[in-house]
Protein backbone atom coordinates (compact mmCIF):
# COMPACT_ATOMS: atom_id res chain seq x y z
CA UNK A 1 0.00 0.00 0.00
CA UNK A 2 2.83 2.35 0.96
CA UNK A 3 4.38 1.67 -2.41
CA UNK A 4 1.16 2.49 -4.26
CA UNK A 5 0.82 5.83 -2.49
CA UNK A 6 4.43 6.63 -3.32
CA UNK A 7 3.84 5.83 -6.99
CA UNK A 8 0.67 7.91 -7.14
CA UNK A 9 2.42 10.91 -5.58
CA UNK A 10 5.30 10.47 -8.01
CA UNK A 11 2.85 10.31 -10.90
CA UNK A 12 1.09 13.49 -9.80
CA UNK A 13 4.44 15.27 -9.41
CA UNK A 14 5.34 14.37 -12.98
CA UNK A 15 1.91 15.49 -14.18
CA UNK A 16 2.25 18.97 -12.70
CA UNK A 17 6.00 19.28 -13.30
CA UNK A 18 5.81 21.08 -16.68
CA UNK A 19 3.11 23.42 -15.33
CA UNK A 20 5.34 24.48 -12.46
CA UNK A 21 8.75 24.38 -14.13
CA UNK A 22 8.25 26.52 -17.21
CA UNK A 23 11.85 26.25 -18.39
CA UNK A 24 11.72 24.45 -21.71
CA UNK A 25 15.23 23.14 -21.10
CA UNK A 26 14.19 21.10 -18.06
CA UNK A 27 11.00 20.01 -19.78
CA UNK A 28 13.13 18.81 -22.67
CA UNK A 29 15.34 16.82 -20.30
CA UNK A 30 12.40 15.03 -18.74
CA UNK A 31 10.93 14.27 -22.17
CA UNK A 32 14.21 12.63 -23.18
CA UNK A 33 14.24 10.74 -19.89
CA UNK A 34 10.72 9.41 -20.54
CA UNK A 35 11.85 8.29 -23.98
CA UNK A 36 14.75 6.42 -22.41
CA UNK A 37 12.44 4.85 -19.85
CA UNK A 38 10.61 3.28 -22.79
CA UNK A 39 13.76 2.10 -24.56
CA UNK A 40 15.42 0.86 -21.35
CA UNK A 41 12.30 -1.00 -20.21
CA UNK A 42 11.92 -2.64 -23.62
CA UNK A 43 15.54 -3.68 -23.61
CA UNK A 44 15.06 -5.00 -20.09
CA UNK A 45 12.11 -7.18 -21.14
CA UNK A 46 14.24 -8.95 -23.73
CA UNK A 47 17.65 -8.92 -22.03
CA UNK A 48 16.84 -8.72 -18.33
CA UNK A 49 13.81 -10.98 -18.10
CA UNK A 50 14.20 -13.26 -21.10
CA UNK A 51 18.01 -13.38 -20.95
CA UNK A 52 18.56 -12.52 -24.62
CA UNK A 53 21.04 -9.67 -24.37
CA UNK A 54 20.62 -7.34 -27.30
CA UNK A 55 23.41 -5.04 -28.47
CA UNK A 56 21.27 -3.82 -31.32
CA UNK A 57 18.27 -1.97 -29.96
CA UNK A 58 19.18 0.91 -32.25
CA UNK A 59 17.75 -1.29 -35.03
CA UNK A 60 14.25 -0.92 -33.61
CA UNK A 61 14.66 2.67 -32.49
CA UNK A 62 15.94 3.69 -35.92
CA UNK A 63 13.33 1.74 -37.85
CA UNK A 64 10.61 3.38 -35.76
CA UNK A 65 12.07 6.83 -36.34
CA UNK A 66 12.55 6.31 -40.06
CA UNK A 67 9.09 4.84 -40.48
CA UNK A 68 7.55 7.95 -38.98
CA UNK A 69 9.88 10.21 -40.96
CA UNK A 70 9.37 8.53 -44.31
CA UNK A 71 5.60 8.35 -43.82
CA UNK A 72 5.59 12.08 -43.20
CA UNK A 73 7.91 13.18 -46.02
CA UNK A 74 7.14 10.64 -48.76
CA UNK A 75 3.51 9.81 -48.15
CA UNK A 76 2.38 12.96 -46.41
CA UNK A 77 0.84 10.97 -43.56
CA UNK A 78 1.07 12.69 -40.19
CA UNK A 79 4.10 11.52 -38.26
CA UNK A 80 1.76 10.79 -35.36
CA UNK A 81 0.24 7.98 -37.36
CA UNK A 82 3.85 7.10 -37.93
CA UNK A 83 4.09 6.35 -34.23
CA UNK A 84 1.73 3.40 -34.50
CA UNK A 85 3.31 2.33 -37.77
CA UNK A 86 6.77 2.86 -36.30
CA UNK A 87 6.05 0.31 -33.60
CA UNK A 88 4.49 -2.01 -36.14
CA UNK A 89 7.38 -1.85 -38.62
CA UNK A 90 9.84 -2.33 -35.79
CA UNK A 91 7.99 -5.51 -34.94
CA UNK A 92 8.31 -6.71 -38.52
CA UNK A 93 12.03 -6.04 -38.41
CA UNK A 94 12.08 -7.71 -34.99
CA UNK A 95 10.51 -10.80 -36.52
CA UNK A 96 13.31 -10.96 -39.05
CA UNK A 97 16.01 -10.27 -36.45
CA UNK A 98 14.56 -13.04 -34.29
CA UNK A 99 14.40 -15.45 -37.20
CA UNK A 100 18.09 -14.90 -37.88
CA UNK A 101 19.58 -14.27 -34.44
CA UNK A 102 17.67 -16.72 -32.23
CA UNK A 103 19.52 -19.57 -33.89
CA UNK A 104 22.34 -18.38 -31.66
CA UNK A 105 22.52 -18.37 -27.89
CA UNK A 106 24.13 -16.20 -25.24
CA UNK A 107 27.04 -14.04 -26.34
CA UNK A 108 26.66 -15.15 -29.95
CA UNK A 109 23.15 -13.78 -30.00
CA UNK A 110 24.48 -10.50 -28.59
CA UNK A 111 27.15 -10.30 -31.30
CA UNK A 112 24.61 -11.05 -34.01
CA UNK A 113 22.39 -8.18 -32.86
CA UNK A 114 25.45 -5.91 -32.72
CA UNK A 115 26.21 -6.79 -36.33
CA UNK A 116 22.55 -6.32 -37.24
CA UNK A 117 22.64 -2.79 -35.89
CA UNK A 118 25.66 -1.89 -37.99
CA UNK A 119 24.15 -3.48 -41.10
CA UNK A 120 20.95 -1.51 -40.86
CA UNK A 121 22.86 1.72 -40.17
CA UNK A 122 24.81 1.20 -43.40
CA UNK A 123 21.62 0.41 -45.31
CA UNK A 124 20.01 3.60 -44.03
CA UNK A 125 23.12 5.58 -44.97
CA UNK A 126 23.32 4.25 -48.51
CA UNK A 127 19.69 3.76 -49.56
CA UNK A 128 19.39 7.43 -50.38
CA UNK A 129 16.25 7.22 -52.50
CA UNK A 130 14.33 6.09 -49.43
CA UNK A 131 16.17 7.60 -46.48
CA UNK A 132 17.96 10.63 -47.93
CA UNK A 133 21.17 9.04 -46.65
CA UNK A 134 23.40 11.27 -44.58
CA UNK A 135 21.21 14.26 -45.39
CA UNK A 136 18.75 12.90 -42.91
CA UNK A 137 15.03 13.52 -42.72
CA UNK A 138 13.60 16.84 -41.61
CA UNK A 139 9.94 17.33 -40.78
CA UNK A 140 8.00 20.19 -39.30
CA UNK A 141 7.12 19.84 -35.64
CA UNK A 142 3.41 19.57 -34.95
CA UNK A 143 3.41 21.43 -31.64
CA UNK A 144 5.17 24.64 -30.68
CA UNK A 145 5.11 24.13 -26.94
CA UNK A 146 6.87 21.28 -25.23
CA UNK A 147 3.83 20.52 -23.10
CA UNK A 148 2.18 18.19 -25.63
CA UNK A 149 5.38 16.24 -26.19
CA UNK A 150 5.84 16.01 -22.46
CA UNK A 151 2.46 14.36 -21.87
CA UNK A 152 2.74 12.10 -24.91
CA UNK A 153 6.11 10.78 -23.77
CA UNK A 154 4.79 10.46 -20.22
CA UNK A 155 1.86 8.33 -21.36
CA UNK A 156 4.15 6.26 -23.55
CA UNK A 157 6.53 5.59 -20.65
CA UNK A 158 3.73 4.72 -18.23
CA UNK A 159 2.03 2.38 -20.68
CA UNK A 160 5.31 0.67 -21.54
CA UNK A 161 6.08 -0.02 -17.88
CA UNK A 162 2.51 -1.09 -17.20
CA UNK A 163 2.36 -3.50 -20.13
CA UNK A 164 5.66 -5.07 -19.13
CA UNK A 165 4.42 -5.32 -15.55
CA UNK A 166 1.28 -7.14 -16.75
CA UNK A 167 3.32 -9.46 -18.98
CA UNK A 168 5.69 -10.36 -16.18
CA UNK A 169 2.78 -11.28 -13.90
CA UNK A 170 1.32 -13.62 -16.50
CA UNK A 171 2.25 -17.00 -17.90
CA UNK A 172 4.51 -15.24 -20.39
CA UNK A 173 6.52 -13.76 -17.53
CA UNK A 174 7.15 -17.17 -15.99
CA UNK A 175 8.14 -18.50 -19.38
CA UNK A 176 10.51 -15.62 -20.13
CA UNK A 177 12.36 -16.03 -16.84
CA UNK A 178 12.50 -19.81 -17.25
CA UNK A 179 14.12 -19.36 -20.65
CA UNK A 180 16.65 -16.97 -19.13
CA UNK A 181 17.54 -19.40 -16.37
CA UNK A 182 17.91 -22.52 -18.51
CA UNK A 183 16.74 -22.89 -22.06
CA UNK A 184 17.09 -26.70 -22.18
CA UNK A 185 15.23 -27.18 -18.92
CA UNK A 186 12.55 -24.78 -20.15
CA UNK A 187 11.96 -26.71 -23.35
CA UNK A 188 11.78 -30.02 -21.47
CA UNK A 189 9.05 -28.43 -19.31
CA UNK A 190 6.93 -27.88 -22.39
CA UNK A 191 7.94 -24.29 -23.10
CA UNK A 192 8.25 -23.46 -26.78
CA UNK A 193 11.44 -21.47 -26.28
CA UNK A 194 11.71 -20.17 -29.85
CA UNK A 195 8.14 -18.88 -29.79
CA UNK A 196 8.45 -17.14 -26.44
CA UNK A 197 11.83 -15.58 -27.20
CA UNK A 198 10.23 -14.13 -30.30
CA UNK A 199 7.23 -12.84 -28.37
CA UNK A 200 9.57 -11.09 -25.96
CA UNK A 201 11.53 -9.61 -28.86
CA UNK A 202 8.36 -8.43 -30.61
CA UNK A 203 7.00 -6.61 -27.56
CA UNK A 204 10.44 -5.11 -26.96
CA UNK A 205 10.85 -3.97 -30.57
CA UNK A 206 7.32 -2.55 -30.68
CA UNK A 207 7.90 -0.17 -27.78
CA UNK A 208 11.41 0.73 -28.90
CA UNK A 209 10.00 1.52 -32.35
CA UNK A 210 7.33 3.72 -30.76
CA UNK A 211 10.07 5.56 -28.88
CA UNK A 212 11.95 6.02 -32.15
CA UNK A 213 8.89 7.40 -33.90
CA UNK A 214 8.30 9.73 -30.98
CA UNK A 215 11.89 10.94 -31.30
CA UNK A 216 11.26 11.72 -34.97
CA UNK A 217 8.17 13.72 -34.08
CA UNK A 218 9.83 15.53 -31.25
CA UNK A 219 13.28 16.32 -32.62
CA UNK A 220 11.95 16.77 -36.18
CA UNK A 221 15.32 15.73 -37.58
CA UNK A 222 17.01 12.35 -37.82
CA UNK A 223 19.98 10.91 -39.64
CA UNK A 224 21.45 7.39 -39.60
CA UNK A 225 24.35 8.37 -37.37
CA UNK A 226 21.97 9.42 -34.63
CA UNK A 227 19.10 6.93 -34.64
CA UNK A 228 21.08 3.85 -35.64
CA UNK A 229 24.04 4.78 -33.45
CA UNK A 230 25.68 1.91 -31.62
CA UNK A 231 27.07 4.28 -29.01
CA UNK A 232 24.14 6.62 -28.41
CA UNK A 233 21.28 4.14 -28.68
CA UNK A 234 22.26 0.46 -28.41
CA UNK A 235 24.91 0.85 -25.71
CA UNK A 236 22.94 3.55 -23.92
CA UNK A 237 19.95 1.17 -23.74
CA UNK A 238 22.18 -1.41 -22.08
CA UNK A 239 23.60 1.16 -19.64
CA UNK A 240 20.14 2.38 -18.68
CA UNK A 241 19.20 -1.22 -17.98
CA UNK A 242 22.20 -2.30 -15.96
CA UNK A 243 22.66 0.92 -13.99
CA UNK A 244 19.00 0.96 -12.99
CA UNK A 245 18.68 -2.74 -12.41
CA UNK A 246 18.32 -5.64 -14.81
CA UNK A 247 15.13 -7.68 -14.47
CA UNK A 248 13.35 -5.19 -12.25
CA UNK A 249 10.25 -3.27 -13.32
CA UNK A 250 11.46 0.15 -12.14
CA UNK A 251 15.15 -0.37 -12.80
CA UNK A 252 15.27 1.04 -16.33
CA UNK A 253 13.17 4.01 -15.23
CA UNK A 254 15.68 4.87 -12.52
CA UNK A 255 18.52 4.10 -14.92
CA UNK A 256 17.08 6.51 -17.48
CA UNK A 257 17.11 9.33 -14.92
CA UNK A 258 20.66 8.61 -13.85
CA UNK A 259 22.07 8.14 -17.33
CA UNK A 260 20.33 11.04 -19.06
CA UNK A 261 21.11 13.19 -16.04
CA UNK A 262 24.78 12.28 -16.17
CA UNK A 263 24.99 12.67 -19.91
CA UNK A 264 23.46 16.12 -19.75
CA UNK A 265 25.55 17.21 -16.79
CA UNK A 266 28.71 16.45 -18.69
CA UNK A 267 27.48 17.62 -22.08
CA UNK A 268 26.77 21.03 -20.56
CA UNK A 269 30.00 21.01 -18.50
CA UNK A 270 28.10 20.92 -15.20
CA UNK A 271 25.55 23.39 -16.53
CA UNK A 272 28.27 25.83 -17.51
CA UNK A 273 29.91 25.90 -14.08
CA UNK A 274 32.95 23.79 -14.99
CA UNK A 275 35.50 24.43 -17.74
CA UNK A 276 34.47 23.39 -21.25
CA UNK A 277 36.83 20.42 -21.53
CA UNK A 278 34.80 18.54 -18.93
CA UNK A 279 32.19 17.86 -21.59
CA UNK A 280 34.71 15.65 -23.37
CA UNK A 281 34.93 13.41 -20.33
CA UNK A 282 31.45 11.93 -20.45
CA UNK A 283 32.48 8.67 -22.12
CA UNK A 284 35.13 8.22 -19.44
CA UNK A 285 32.60 8.78 -16.69
CA UNK A 286 30.17 6.31 -18.26
CA UNK A 287 32.97 3.77 -18.27
CA UNK A 288 33.83 4.38 -14.63
CA UNK A 289 30.15 4.19 -13.71
CA UNK A 290 29.77 0.81 -15.39
CA UNK A 291 32.84 -0.51 -13.55
CA UNK A 292 31.44 0.81 -10.28
CA UNK A 293 28.01 -0.68 -10.86
CA UNK A 294 29.39 -4.07 -11.85
CA UNK A 295 31.71 -4.22 -8.86
CA UNK A 296 29.42 -2.90 -6.15
CA UNK A 297 25.86 -2.95 -7.44
CA UNK A 298 25.73 -5.97 -9.71
CA UNK A 299 21.93 -5.89 -9.68
CA UNK A 300 21.71 -2.18 -10.40
CA UNK A 301 20.32 0.61 -8.27
CA UNK A 302 16.84 -0.89 -7.91
CA UNK A 303 18.04 -4.50 -7.67
CA UNK A 304 20.51 -3.66 -4.92
CA UNK A 305 18.39 -1.02 -3.19
CA UNK A 306 18.58 -2.92 0.09
CA UNK A 307 22.37 -2.81 -0.08
CA UNK A 308 22.36 0.92 -0.84
CA UNK A 309 20.04 1.65 2.09
CA UNK A 310 22.30 -0.35 4.37
CA UNK A 311 25.61 1.21 3.36
CA UNK A 312 24.70 4.73 2.29
CA UNK A 313 21.85 5.59 4.59
CA UNK A 314 23.03 3.36 7.46
CA UNK A 315 19.64 1.71 7.66
CA UNK A 316 19.06 -1.79 8.95
CA UNK A 317 18.39 -4.24 6.10
CA UNK A 318 14.71 -5.05 6.00
CA UNK A 319 14.00 -8.63 6.92
CA UNK A 320 12.98 -10.44 3.76
CA UNK B 1 0.95 -52.27 -27.03
CA UNK B 2 3.23 -50.46 -24.64
CA UNK B 3 2.99 -46.86 -23.56
CA UNK B 4 6.48 -46.20 -24.87
CA UNK B 5 8.09 -48.37 -27.50
CA UNK B 6 11.67 -47.82 -28.53
CA UNK B 7 12.43 -49.75 -31.70
CA UNK B 8 15.97 -50.31 -32.97
CA UNK B 9 17.05 -46.91 -31.69
CA UNK B 10 20.46 -45.85 -33.01
CA UNK B 11 22.25 -42.59 -32.30
CA UNK B 12 25.64 -41.85 -33.82
CA UNK B 13 27.88 -38.92 -32.99
CA UNK B 14 30.15 -38.90 -36.02
CA UNK B 15 31.67 -42.38 -36.08
CA UNK B 16 30.75 -43.15 -32.48
CA UNK B 17 27.65 -45.23 -31.97
CA UNK B 18 26.41 -43.99 -28.60
CA UNK B 19 23.22 -46.02 -28.84
CA UNK B 20 23.22 -48.99 -31.18
CA UNK B 21 20.05 -50.81 -32.15
CA UNK B 22 18.40 -50.68 -28.72
CA UNK B 23 14.78 -51.81 -28.38
CA UNK B 24 12.64 -51.84 -25.27
CA UNK B 25 9.20 -50.84 -24.13
CA UNK B 26 7.45 -49.47 -21.07
CA UNK B 27 3.95 -50.66 -20.23
CA UNK B 28 1.30 -48.57 -18.53
CA UNK B 29 1.92 -48.36 -14.76
CA UNK B 30 5.32 -50.00 -14.95
CA UNK B 31 8.71 -48.97 -13.61
CA UNK B 32 11.46 -49.94 -16.01
CA UNK B 33 15.09 -49.57 -15.01
CA UNK B 34 17.72 -48.72 -17.57
CA UNK B 35 21.18 -49.65 -16.33
CA UNK B 36 24.68 -49.81 -17.70
CA UNK B 37 28.20 -48.69 -16.85
CA UNK B 38 29.27 -45.09 -17.36
CA UNK B 39 29.14 -43.98 -20.94
CA UNK B 40 26.96 -46.85 -22.06
CA UNK B 41 24.36 -44.56 -23.63
CA UNK B 42 21.65 -44.23 -21.00
CA UNK B 43 21.37 -40.47 -20.94
CA UNK B 44 21.74 -40.37 -24.71
CA UNK B 45 18.70 -42.65 -24.91
CA UNK B 46 16.79 -40.15 -22.77
CA UNK B 47 17.94 -37.26 -24.92
CA UNK B 48 16.69 -39.14 -27.97
CA UNK B 49 13.32 -39.88 -26.38
CA UNK B 50 12.65 -36.24 -25.58
CA UNK B 51 14.21 -35.19 -28.86
CA UNK B 52 17.09 -33.09 -27.63
CA UNK B 53 19.07 -34.97 -30.25
CA UNK B 54 17.84 -36.01 -33.66
CA UNK B 55 17.75 -39.80 -33.87
CA UNK B 56 20.06 -41.45 -36.42
CA UNK B 57 17.73 -44.38 -37.11
CA UNK B 58 15.04 -46.41 -35.45
CA UNK B 59 11.66 -45.34 -34.14
CA UNK B 60 10.17 -44.20 -30.85
CA UNK B 61 6.43 -44.68 -30.36
CA UNK B 62 4.51 -43.00 -27.55
CA UNK B 63 0.87 -44.07 -27.12
CA UNK B 64 1.26 -45.80 -30.47
CA UNK B 65 2.39 -42.74 -32.41
CA UNK B 66 5.88 -41.95 -33.60
CA UNK B 67 7.44 -38.96 -31.84
CA UNK B 68 10.51 -38.76 -34.05
CA UNK B 69 11.16 -35.24 -35.30
CA UNK B 70 8.88 -33.46 -32.83
CA UNK B 71 10.19 -30.51 -30.84
CA UNK B 72 11.20 -31.08 -27.21
CA UNK B 73 8.37 -28.95 -25.83
CA UNK B 74 5.85 -30.94 -27.90
CA UNK B 75 7.11 -34.17 -26.33
CA UNK B 76 6.36 -32.68 -22.94
CA UNK B 77 2.85 -31.69 -24.01
CA UNK B 78 2.26 -35.25 -25.25
CA UNK B 79 2.95 -36.50 -21.73
CA UNK B 80 6.61 -37.36 -21.32
CA UNK B 81 8.31 -35.58 -18.43
CA UNK B 82 11.99 -35.83 -17.67
CA UNK B 83 14.55 -34.89 -15.07
CA UNK B 84 18.19 -34.14 -15.71
CA UNK B 85 21.15 -36.03 -14.33
CA UNK B 86 23.03 -32.76 -14.00
CA UNK B 87 20.21 -30.88 -12.29
CA UNK B 88 18.99 -27.77 -14.05
CA UNK B 89 17.15 -25.71 -11.45
CA UNK B 90 15.85 -22.35 -12.67
CA UNK B 91 18.29 -20.86 -10.21
CA UNK B 92 17.04 -17.32 -9.63
CA UNK B 93 13.41 -18.35 -9.30
CA UNK B 94 11.87 -19.64 -6.11
CA UNK B 95 10.96 -23.30 -5.77
CA UNK B 96 7.29 -22.41 -6.17
CA UNK B 97 7.98 -20.34 -9.29
CA UNK B 98 9.99 -23.19 -10.79
CA UNK B 99 7.08 -25.57 -10.46
CA UNK B 100 4.47 -22.96 -11.41
CA UNK B 101 6.29 -22.28 -14.67
CA UNK B 102 6.06 -25.92 -15.62
CA UNK B 103 2.44 -26.27 -14.45
CA UNK B 104 1.49 -23.80 -17.21
CA UNK B 105 2.03 -26.75 -19.52
CA UNK B 106 -1.54 -27.88 -18.75
CA UNK B 107 -3.33 -24.82 -17.39
CA UNK B 108 -3.52 -21.19 -18.39
CA UNK B 109 -4.27 -18.99 -15.41
CA UNK B 110 -1.83 -18.05 -12.67
CA UNK B 111 -4.17 -19.31 -9.99
CA UNK B 112 -4.59 -22.79 -11.47
CA UNK B 113 -0.86 -23.08 -12.09
CA UNK B 114 -0.02 -22.03 -8.54
CA UNK B 115 -2.56 -24.43 -7.05
CA UNK B 116 -1.19 -27.26 -9.13
CA UNK B 117 2.37 -26.33 -8.14
CA UNK B 118 1.47 -26.26 -4.44
CA UNK B 119 -0.20 -29.65 -4.76
CA UNK B 120 2.86 -31.16 -6.47
CA UNK B 121 5.27 -29.62 -3.97
CA UNK B 122 3.21 -31.03 -1.14
CA UNK B 123 3.32 -34.44 -2.85
CA UNK B 124 7.12 -34.22 -3.15
CA UNK B 125 7.60 -33.05 0.45
CA UNK B 126 9.04 -29.76 -0.72
CA UNK B 127 6.22 -27.50 0.44
CA UNK B 128 8.26 -26.02 3.29
CA UNK B 129 10.86 -24.80 0.77
CA UNK B 130 8.39 -22.92 -1.45
CA UNK B 131 9.85 -19.47 -1.02
CA UNK B 132 13.50 -20.39 -1.22
CA UNK B 133 15.48 -19.66 -4.34
CA UNK B 134 16.12 -22.83 -6.29
CA UNK B 135 19.86 -22.24 -6.20
CA UNK B 136 19.87 -22.28 -2.40
CA UNK B 137 18.58 -25.87 -2.22
CA UNK B 138 21.00 -28.69 -1.34
CA UNK B 139 21.43 -31.50 -3.85
CA UNK B 140 18.66 -33.68 -2.42
CA UNK B 141 16.26 -30.73 -2.68
CA UNK B 142 17.33 -29.99 -6.22
CA UNK B 143 16.72 -33.59 -7.28
CA UNK B 144 13.28 -33.42 -5.70
CA UNK B 145 12.63 -30.12 -7.45
CA UNK B 146 13.51 -31.77 -10.77
CA UNK B 147 10.90 -34.42 -10.06
CA UNK B 148 8.32 -31.90 -8.85
CA UNK B 149 8.81 -29.75 -11.93
CA UNK B 150 8.32 -32.61 -14.34
CA UNK B 151 5.33 -33.91 -12.36
CA UNK B 152 3.66 -30.51 -12.68
CA UNK B 153 3.51 -31.03 -16.43
CA UNK B 154 1.19 -34.01 -15.69
CA UNK B 155 3.12 -36.65 -17.59
CA UNK B 156 1.98 -40.19 -18.37
CA UNK B 157 5.57 -41.29 -18.52
CA UNK B 158 8.39 -39.91 -16.43
CA UNK B 159 12.04 -40.29 -17.41
CA UNK B 160 14.15 -40.12 -14.26
CA UNK B 161 17.87 -39.63 -14.86
CA UNK B 162 19.87 -40.58 -11.75
CA UNK B 163 17.59 -38.90 -9.27
CA UNK B 164 19.19 -40.80 -6.40
CA UNK B 165 22.83 -40.02 -7.17
CA UNK B 166 24.60 -38.07 -4.44
CA UNK B 167 21.96 -38.71 -1.77
CA UNK B 168 22.71 -40.03 1.72
CA UNK B 169 21.03 -43.28 2.92
CA UNK B 170 18.12 -41.50 4.60
CA UNK B 171 17.43 -39.37 1.56
CA UNK B 172 17.72 -42.48 -0.59
CA UNK B 173 14.85 -44.19 1.19
CA UNK B 174 12.75 -41.05 0.82
CA UNK B 175 13.54 -40.97 -2.89
CA UNK B 176 12.51 -44.60 -3.29
CA UNK B 177 9.23 -43.90 -1.47
CA UNK B 178 8.58 -40.90 -3.68
CA UNK B 179 9.18 -42.87 -6.88
CA UNK B 180 6.83 -45.61 -5.70
CA UNK B 181 4.24 -42.99 -4.80
CA UNK B 182 4.48 -41.53 -8.29
CA UNK B 183 3.90 -44.94 -9.85
CA UNK B 184 0.92 -45.52 -7.56
CA UNK B 185 -0.55 -42.36 -9.05
CA UNK B 186 -0.62 -44.09 -12.42
CA UNK B 187 2.51 -42.61 -13.95
CA UNK B 188 4.82 -45.01 -15.73
CA UNK B 189 8.50 -44.55 -15.08
CA UNK B 190 11.67 -45.18 -17.02
CA UNK B 191 14.57 -44.75 -14.63
CA UNK B 192 18.31 -44.58 -15.12
CA UNK B 193 20.20 -45.27 -11.93
CA UNK B 194 23.56 -46.50 -10.75
CA UNK B 195 22.58 -47.17 -7.19
CA UNK B 196 21.57 -50.84 -7.18
CA UNK B 197 19.55 -50.54 -3.98
CA UNK B 198 17.20 -48.17 -5.79
CA UNK B 199 17.02 -49.90 -9.12
CA UNK B 200 16.65 -53.43 -7.73
CA UNK B 201 13.91 -52.54 -5.25
CA UNK B 202 11.64 -50.48 -7.43
CA UNK B 203 12.00 -51.78 -10.98
CA UNK B 204 9.47 -54.18 -12.44
CA UNK B 205 11.83 -54.92 -15.29
CA UNK B 206 15.40 -53.93 -16.04
CA UNK B 207 17.03 -53.27 -19.36
CA UNK B 208 20.84 -53.38 -19.29
CA UNK B 209 23.00 -51.79 -21.96
CA UNK B 210 26.73 -51.52 -22.51
CA UNK B 211 28.55 -49.65 -25.27
CA UNK B 212 25.15 -48.65 -26.61
CA UNK B 213 23.92 -52.22 -27.04
CA UNK B 214 21.42 -54.27 -25.12
CA UNK B 215 23.14 -56.96 -23.04
CA UNK B 216 20.29 -58.20 -20.88
CA UNK B 217 16.64 -57.72 -20.15
CA UNK B 218 14.27 -59.15 -17.58
CA UNK B 219 13.13 -58.98 -13.98
CA UNK B 220 15.72 -57.60 -11.52
CA UNK B 221 16.95 -61.00 -10.22
CA UNK B 222 17.51 -62.34 -13.71
CA UNK B 223 19.48 -59.30 -14.78
CA UNK B 224 21.53 -59.26 -11.59
CA UNK B 225 22.63 -62.85 -12.25
CA UNK B 226 23.18 -62.37 -15.96
CA UNK B 227 26.77 -63.19 -17.02
CA UNK B 228 27.01 -60.31 -19.49
CA UNK B 229 25.84 -57.78 -16.90
CA UNK B 230 28.30 -58.99 -14.27
CA UNK B 231 31.06 -58.87 -16.86
CA UNK B 232 30.14 -55.32 -17.85
CA UNK B 233 30.14 -54.09 -14.26
CA UNK B 234 32.80 -56.18 -12.55
CA UNK B 235 35.05 -57.58 -15.27
CA UNK B 236 35.53 -61.04 -16.81
CA UNK B 237 36.93 -62.90 -13.77
CA UNK B 238 33.80 -62.27 -11.74
CA UNK B 239 31.60 -63.36 -14.60
CA UNK B 240 33.24 -66.75 -14.77
CA UNK B 241 33.43 -67.33 -11.04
Amino acid sequence: MKKHIFLIILGILFLIFPLVIRSSYYQHLVIIIFMWVVIGSSWNLLAGYTGQVSFGHAIFFGVGAYTAGIFATKLGISAWWGMMFGGFFSMLVGLFVGWVCFRLRGPYFALATLAGGEIIRLIATNWESLTEGMMGILIIQTFKSKLSYYYISFVLAISCIYVIHLIMKSKWGYYFVSIREDEDAASSLGINTTLYKNISLLVSSFFTGMAGAFYMNYMAFIDPEVVFSLHYISIMAILVGIVGGVATIWGPAVGAFVMVGLQETFRSSFFGLAPKWISQAHALVFGLLVIFVIMFLANGIVGDWGKIKQHVFRMKPSSS
Amino acid sequence: MGLLEVKNLTKAFGGLLAVNDVSFHVEEGEIVGLIGPNGSGKTTTFNCINQFFPVTSGDILFKGKSIIGLKTHKICHLGIGRTFQVVKPLARMTVLENVTASAFCRVNTIKEAKDEALRVLEFCNLADQNDKLAKSLPIAGRKRLEIARSLATKPNLLLLDEVAAGLNPGELDEAIDLIKKIRDNGISILIVEHIMKVIMTISDRIHAINFGQTIAEGIPQEVANNQAVIEAYLGEQHAQG
